[in-house]
């Protein structure tokens, strides 16, 4: 029966993703050439798939196996690098001449896939002697790797400073490599989408596995784990390479949607919503250990910035109150202090957000809170 | 040889800087484990301070550096107020790694409300002197003022701090909080009272690194302090966090590495260099150069 019940949920989810699908290609079509979707919807687009991706990742390291990771994003940094210098190499091969065409297509994939494995590569590479620690140590271990790596692009000759540099321009991304205009962020939008579905698929399936098990069981209690005959530094090691391996992916798309590259965007500190400390707060925001909390605080995150910035709404404010909207940053601040403050879990807890649950879940949610009332009024009752 | 003098003085100096700032991080983390992002925006804080009061002592006919007492009152304050209405109910509540995003979100609250202030803005500023120029022959190097002055105070300033936390009732209550809070209240220290004053300590040590810092860097602007504030608390892992001599020893080794990395091998590799070294002695000997080994308890 239970085994039923979780193939009638994949089913749902299948049936349900495909229907968001081919509505969403619809849509694309009709409103495709259309200057706002172009302009706005697809560019944000691209932005959400890369910080979903990014905060679902990192949760697999901070929310399931309980390590606290602050150089996510020079996994990401290494991603975009790879995906970036790959494309600019094969153009120069001649192996694609515009971006158009099934070649470029592979291209493309085998730049994501790259960009994935090297990621991976340099996070097992970190993770053999940094997870030999724990807690604050472990965070500022992993911040210093961070550091390392974007300072070690920033110095390697052809990477630079300024953008990939090689004598061209920093344009050349945009120009030669798999950078994507407007026009071409619309019409590769189903591939952005499409990775980060099967991302998140990815991710779900290990968690559900008996290696998701695993970790869980060493966040819960690393001794008793290894007790029961888990090995916790195979396991441990190996979630962070795999949590390495989407950053780097998330790298490339994030190269895809950006005309230039610079390491400046992966620094530790560079107060934009791109760095290590912001996709912990996603992370910490959405519920640690629900990959749905992830992706519902990678998009509220996303939304806020924007918001803040372009909404149309913040010119309908007064005027005091505008003044400090034109400082996006510390607006975002006390959002995050105050949702803290209320909420600190986070929106989700642990939570999983599932459809075939949805009406179970919200039925137990009922019974919990008119539960809390009953005992709430009883108490009163007693004083 | 001269060079290798230079070095080794702009290693000390920056060194103190690293070491003062350090000091501030190791007593919060020490008292309730919490990495204090904001710790780095106190130095931010303590400079503009500074930029504001300079010409006011210089008005009343005191010496430049005085305008450092009003920084270390102003950024204790700040300190104390971050505690107080950030911390201490995130503490109560939350969870070890909510009171790490609190101190996220007070580090970019305190930057951006500083350009926010029409009076400090965006752009960068710029002190004025504030130690005599010139400085001491020895040897055929010259030693500016600056440097054996920050080198001097930073010693004067660690050396106190020590013989406070070890002699005086606020120290020894510090060192108590920080080993066990259930038996410091059953002892009748007033807990809060103590990481409260644990705060001001720390934020007014970050006043005094702002101004060694300003000495020699007269730039300031609102996020002056992410950096050095993150190179600080990794001195203060680098020597044992929690352990006073330890941030010490952690700010100098980290201002050595850095001064010589710079002048020996590459300007552009020196944070690589800086990290580095942590990542090594963190894998050799987890708890800091200083730190105790703990064992696990089951």
């Amino acid at each position: 029966m239970k085994k039923n019940r979780t193939k009638q949920g994949y089913l749902l989810n299948t049936i349900v993703i495909v229907a968001l699908f081919a509505l969403f290609q619809v849509l694309t079509a009709a409103m495709g050439g259309s200057g706002s979707f172009k302009l706005v919807l697809a560019p944000c687009l691209w932005q959400c798939c890369y910080l979903i991706i990014l905060a679902a990742s990192l949760n697999l390291v901070l929310g399931f196996l309980g390590q606290l990771s602050l150089g996510h994003c020079g996994f990401m940094a290494i991603g975009a690098y790879t995906a970036a210098l790959l494309s600019l190499a094969c153009e120069r091969a001649g192996v694609f001449e515009d971006k158009e065409g099934p070649v470029f297509l592979a291209v493309l994939i085998g730049c994501i896939l790259a960009a994935g494995l090297l990621a991976a590569l340099v996070g097992l590479l970190v993770g053999i002697p940094a997870l030999r620690l724990k807690g604050d140590y472990l965070a500022i271990i992993t911040l210093g790797f961070g550091m390392i790596i974007v300072n070690i692009i920033n110095n390697l000759p052809f990477c630079g400073q300024d953008g990939l540099s090689l004598g061209s321009a920093s344009s050349s991304l945009y120009k030669n490599g798999l950078g994507f205009g407007s026009k071409g962020k619309v019409s590769y939008l189903w591939v952005a989408l499409l990775v980060t579905l099967l991302c998140l698929v990815m991710m779900f399936m290990f968690i559900r596995s008996k290696y998701g098990r695993a970790i869980r069981a060493i966040r819960d209690d690393e001794i008793a784990a290894s007790a029961s005959g888990i090995n916790t530094s195979f396991y441990k090691i190996m979630t962070f390479s795999y949590s390495a391996f989407f950053a780097g992916v998330a790298g490339a798309l994030y190269a895809c949607a950006n005309a230039t590259l610079s390491t400046s965007s992966f620094a530790f500190s560079n107060g934009g919503i791109l760095n290590s400390t912001f996709i912990v707060v996603m992370v910490v925001l959405g519920g640690m250990g629900s990959l749905t909390g992830s992706i519902v605080a990678a998009v509220i995150m996303f939304l806020v910035n924007y918001q803040i910035k372009n909404g149309a709404w913040v010119t309908a404010l007064p005027a005091a109150v505008q003044g400090v909207f034109q400082y996006p940053m510390l607006v975002y601040a006390i959002v995050l202090i105050v949702v803290i403050m209320f909420r600190p879990k986070g929106i989700f807890g642990s939570y999983e957000f599932s459809l075939i649950n949805l009406g179970r879940d919200l039925k137990a949610a009922r019974l919990r809170k008119a539960a809390e009332r009953a005992e709430r009024k009883e108490a009163k009752a007693h004083a | 040889m001269s060079t290798f003098i230079q070095t080794l003085a702009v290693g000390l100096r920056l060194g103190s800087i690293y070491a003062l700032v350090a000091l501030g991080y190791t007593m919060v983390y020490g008292i309730i484990r919490l990495i204090n992002f904001a710790h780095g925006d106190f130095i931010m804080v303590g400079g503009y301070t500074m930029i504001f009061t300079i010409p006011v002592a210089t008005a009343l006919g005191l010496p430049a550096w005085a305008a450092v007492l009003a920084a270390i009152v102003v950024c204790a304050l700040v300190g104390m107020g971050t505690e107080l209405i950030a911390y201490r109910p995130v503490r109560k509540k939350g969870t070890n790694m909510t009171a790490l995003i609190t101190a996220i979100a007070m580090s970019l609250f305190l930057e951006n409300l500083a350009q926010a202030i029409p009076a400090i803005g965006p752009n960068p500023k710029v002190a004025s002197q504030i130690f005599a120029a010139g400085g001491l022959r020895i040897a055929g190097v010259t030693l500016e003022y600056t440097t054996l002055l920050t080198i001097a105070i930073s010693a004067v300033v660690m050396v106190v701090l020590y013989e406070f936390t070890q002699k005086t009732r606020l120290g020894r209550a510090m060192r108590c909080v920080s080993e066990d809070k259930e038996a410091a209240t059953l002892m009748g220290i007033n807990v809060n009272h103590t990481i409260l004053s644990t705060f001001a300590i720390g934020s007014g040590l970050a006043a005094v690194a702002a101004l060694m810092y300003m000495a020699q860097y007269p730039k300031i602007y609102t996020t002056m302090g992410s950096l050095l504030g993150l190179k600080a608390f990794v001195a203060a892992v680098l020597g044992g966090i929690g352990i006073i001599p330890g941030a010490v020893l952690g700010g100098v080794v980290i201002g050595l590495v850095e001064s010589f990395t710079t002048s020996y091998i590459s300007s552009s590799m020196a944070d690589a260099f800086v990290f580095l070294i942590l990542i090594v002695v963190l894998i050799l000997k987890p708890a800091g150069i200083m730190g105790k080994n703990v064992g696990e308890k089951v």
